[in-house]
């Protein structure tokens, strides 16, 4: 254990008479600071005919308020060297930029602008809806994301919010009105969804009370909470897409797996690092790309979230070499689900995990994305601290149970998207 | 509390104060040692720079630049290969390396307590590096399915024809990774005579940043470095790039769903006199990065009053727009790139582009753009500087490509540049008989 884990990160948690959590943790690498409003608006919220409505909803939040045009914001913005990220996955939306310490208050103010008085332009809808359409048709073209799409369907069904294309369709977003996105503003942004983080050069107290300041006197009521439906167990399937003129195959090869609140959390991310994370790819890499030289990369990722998440492998390969690729994969998979890991690799995986800590929490923006996932998902204040006693507790048995619950090559799906009709064998 | 949370020492370095307190000493053998202090994380960087990459590169051996890095992480004689893997993880640590068109380069970044070891790696990778045959066969499939991983890319695809019709003379036309012959019949050999030619204390800097003792770390260096030979002088002659006298033309037609268009001029080295007012054009053309190419040319940019994304995103001709100008050691490329509207043809983009670069050369930016630019710069500059891992490259690569002294110029000389100054780059710099346009065409499916 690296010296000084014992202590960890101090942050202040402030909820506002309206519900909003405020949290901030004050650094002092640079003069510089992290914001970080995260709001549970993600895909879960939209309507299912409304494939990427949320995703949409985030490239337009920031081109109008009520107050202030897309010009004024970009003037707010980018006059001081800000770029604004919207980032959108299954449950959240996440508004976040670092700027110098010197401008958070009038960063500040135009985020929570946009945040709250959001106007969605019929103008800017139009210009962002045909930058999203030439987006979703570029990764079209991308066998990467081809192959990862296709599996997260195939996991999680069409029906269900994780089986949704993130992005929507063509379709879908050709059809999303100014009305649909001012209806999921309404409905999912309000202070009880949203987390404000604030790391960086400001005292945590002063940092709070802005916040404070620039929230307080909001008031606005969220719909009902939406559940996760549960995830049917997916058939073991196999498909290709056909990309002729692409030189390389690459395959996305997965299972469902656990949720992030679940008891064996812990002992399965230290299964997959042992898989496919540790060193250049756990097991994987060492098989695939060291042993046999096929893949540049190859790894395996767990995304657990408050349903269930995926566990996905990826490869690229070249094209002849696909079928020995899958069959290394299932080989990996087959060997960890049914004989476990070693003892070695346990003890090795939990030093580097308990290590990698301080590397996590290395600058401000990697700060905010810890303290947004430890409040998502309850995990409290001290979470840095108590991880390193969560990892020690995971034993050998806790991992090869963790193994045996998900890796089974007879109930994998995979993809393979590249020129898989040149090899002459699909 | 984490000394870089609960430390009341309030540092907050900026970008003039890199360089600063940089404790600078070389080693018997010629070994350049740079060593920062930053006790805000109980981190430590260790980077290991060689003046080397592809751009030292001749005909028939392109690519060896970065296939000798990878063989680099493929076991030592004091570090069998099975034991490389696990060895930085053991303090949480993470490890990678690259290499570019002036340099190549391997980095640790681990629990401060990982200090001896990582040094122990670094020495082992300059001194003690194995190439078994297997091994270089391995890399050598692994490296070719990089290679077509990279080319599914038609925007990487295109950048790799641009760059290439860009030079006529330069090793700097060649990708780095190499063209698929070199890889295909390079030997165990070249490649280790490569090796033993580059890799010498004094073709290397030696970069430590973080919770650590500067007398403690030249100590260790000194175990550890000290009785490597220093090896014979590596000159890095390369031929000179003739003044392009034409426009050049390069158009990709595959299968693709999407169109992109490339622009490359001719872009001042980072010690010309013009790169900073460059550096600030492309700030107001296209948003400013800044100068850390390990972490700023990634992500959202600070963009939208950008000329071209006003001009082109804006009214509906492009869904991105990028510029990359790049500190180099000699004359780069300035590349723009855009990706074409879905719907919108290749001419009708370029046009629309060709409008406002022709604006720009005959107008330069507005001083209210030049200052917009200056500040975006000036914060980037403290943005990509955020971490030990983040500010060790910083002071190795200027240390590799231009040498001391650099770095902790680079504020003032942003703030230095003028409306002017801008108008007179983009004049000169951006002629269309001096420029090479690259097209992907995206064709209809095969049947």
């Amino acid at each position: 254990m690296t010296a000084g884990v014992a202590g960890g990160l101090a942050p202040v948690r402030r909820v506002l008479s309206n519900g909003a959590v405020v949290l901030a943790q004050e650094t002092a690498f640079s003069p510089a600071l992290t914001i970080s409003l995260g709001f549970r608006a993600g895909s879960l919220y939209e309507p299912a005919d409304r494939a990427g409505l949320a995703w949409f909803s985030g490239r337009v939040i920031d081109r109008g308020t009520a107050a202030r045009s897309a010009g004024a914001i970009a003037d707010g913005l980018d006059d001081r060297g800000v770029a604004l990220r919207v980032s959108t996955n299954r449950h959240l939306m996440t508004l976040s930029c670092t700027c110098l310490s010197e401008d958070f208050a009038d960063v500040l103010d135009v985020l929570a602008d946009v945040v709250r008085a959001a106007a969605f332009p019929p103008a800017e809808i139009e210009k962002r809806r045909a930058e999203m359409i030439s987006v979703i048709r570029q990764d079209e073209d991308n066998p990467g994301i081809r192959a990862a799409l296709a599996l997260q369907t195939l996991l999680y069904g069409d029906a269900h919010p994780y089986g949704r294309p993130a992005k929507g369709r063509v379709e879908t977003v050709e059809r999303f009105t100014r009305e649909d996105l001012l209806a999921h503003h309404a409905a999912r942004f309000a202070p009880s969804t949203l987390t404000a983080v604030v790391a960086g050069d400001v005292p945590a107290g002063e940092a709070v009370a802005r916040i404070e300041a620039a929230f307080e006197g909001w008031r606005a009521s969220p719909s009902g909470e939406r559940d996760v439906p549960p995830v049917p167990r997916a058939a073991a399937t196999r498909i290709a897409i056909d990309m002729p003129d692409k030189p390389q195959a690459d395959i996305a090869y997965g299972f469902t797996s656990i949720g992030r609140l679940d008891p064996a959390y812990h002992a399965h991310w230290m299964m997959n690092t042992i898989l496919g994370q540790f060193g250049i790819g756990g097991r994987l890499a060492e098989n695939i790309r060291e042993r046999q030289g096929m893949a540049y990369y190859v790894y395996s990722a767990f995304d657990p979230s408050v349903g269930p998440g995926p566990l996905v492998i990826r490869a690229g390969v070249e094209p002849d070499n696909v079928e020995r690729a899958l069959a290394a994969i299932d080989a990996e998979v087959a060997a960890l689900g049914r004989d476990g890991a070693t003892t070695r690799e346990v003890e090795e995986t939990r030093q580097y995990l308990i290590g990698s800590i301080p590397r996590m929490l290395e600058n401000n923006a990697s700060i905010a994305v810890f303290l947004q996932t430890a409040e998502f998902f309850g995990l409290g204040l001290d979470y840095d601290r108590r991880l390193p006693g969560l990892l020690q507790a995971v034993t050998l048995e806790d991992v090869n149970a963790a193994a045996a619950s998900v890796l089974d090559p007879a109930r994998a799906c995979s993809v393979v998207a590249g020129p898989v009709s040149a090899r002459g064998d699909r | 509390m984490f000394a870089y949370l609960c430390c009341k020492q309030r540092a907050r370095p900026t970008p003039a104060d890199i360089m600063r307190k940089v404790r600078t000493a070389y080693l018997d053998n010629g070994l350049k040692v740079l060593i920062k202090e930053l006790h805000t994380a109980p981190l430590v960087s260790v980077w290991c720079w060689y003046r080397v990459g592809s751009g030292d590169e001749l005909p028939g051996h392109t690519g060896v630049s970065h296939w000798v890095e990878h063989m680099n992480f493929k076991g030592t004689v004091n570090i069998p290969r099975d034991e490389m893997k696990g060895i930085v993880e053991k303090f949480g640590g993470t490890w990678n390396g690259y290499t570019w068109i002036d340099q190549t380069t391997y980095l640790e970044t681990a629990g401060k307590d990982a200090l001896d070891t990582l040094l122990f790696i670094e020495a082992e990778r300059m001194a003690n590096g194995l190439y078994e045959p297997a091994e270089c066969e391995s890399e050598r499939t692994v490296i070719i399915s990089e290679l077509h991983g990279s080319e599914n890319d038609p925007d990487q695809l295109l950048e790799t024809e641009v760059t290439a019709s860009a030079f006529r003379a330069h090793p700097y036309r060649h990708p780095t990774i190499g063209w698929i012959d070199d890889l295909r019949s390079m030997t165990r050999d070249d490649l280790y005579g490569y090796y033993r030619r580059h890799y010498v204390p004094s073709n290397a800097t030696l970069v430590v940043v973080g919770d650590v003792d500067a007398d403690d770390v030249l100590r260790r260096a000194g175990k550890h470095f000290g009785s490597i030979a220093p090896g014979a002088p590596v000159a890095r002659a390369r031929a000179a790039e003739p003044r392009q006298v034409g426009e050049r033309r390069v158009t990709i037609e595959r299968e693709g769903t999407t169109a992109y268009l490339k622009f490359a001029w001719h872009a001042p080295s980072a010690t010309d006199a013009d790169f900073f007012p460059m550096l600030v054009l492309d700030a107001g053309l296209t948003g400013a990065k800044g100068l850390n190419i390990w972490s700023s040319f990634r992500g959202a940019l600070p963009q939208r009053k950008a000329r071209l994304y006003d001009a082109l995103v804006e009214r509906g001709l492009a869904s991105a727009v990028a510029g990359s100008m790049i500190p180099t050691r000699e004359p780069f490329l300035y590349h723009v790139s855009l990706t074409a509207m879905d719907g919108v043809s290749l001419p009708a983009l370029e046009e629309a582009a060709d409008a406002e670069i022709a604006r720009v050369r005959t107008g330069g930016l507005t001083d209210a753009e030049v200052e917009r630019a200056k500040r975006q710069l000036r914060a980037r500059l403290v943005f990509e500087n955020d971490s030990v891992t983040n500010v060790a490259h910083q002071i190795g690569y200027f240390e590799t490509i231009v040498g001391p002294d650099y770095l902790d110029a680079v504020a003032e000389r942003v703030r230095g540049v003028t409306t002017a100054q801008v108008a007179d780059v983009a004049a000169r710099r951006l002629a269309n008989d001096a420029r090479t346009v690259g097209w992907f065409k995206p064709a209809e499916r095969r049947a």
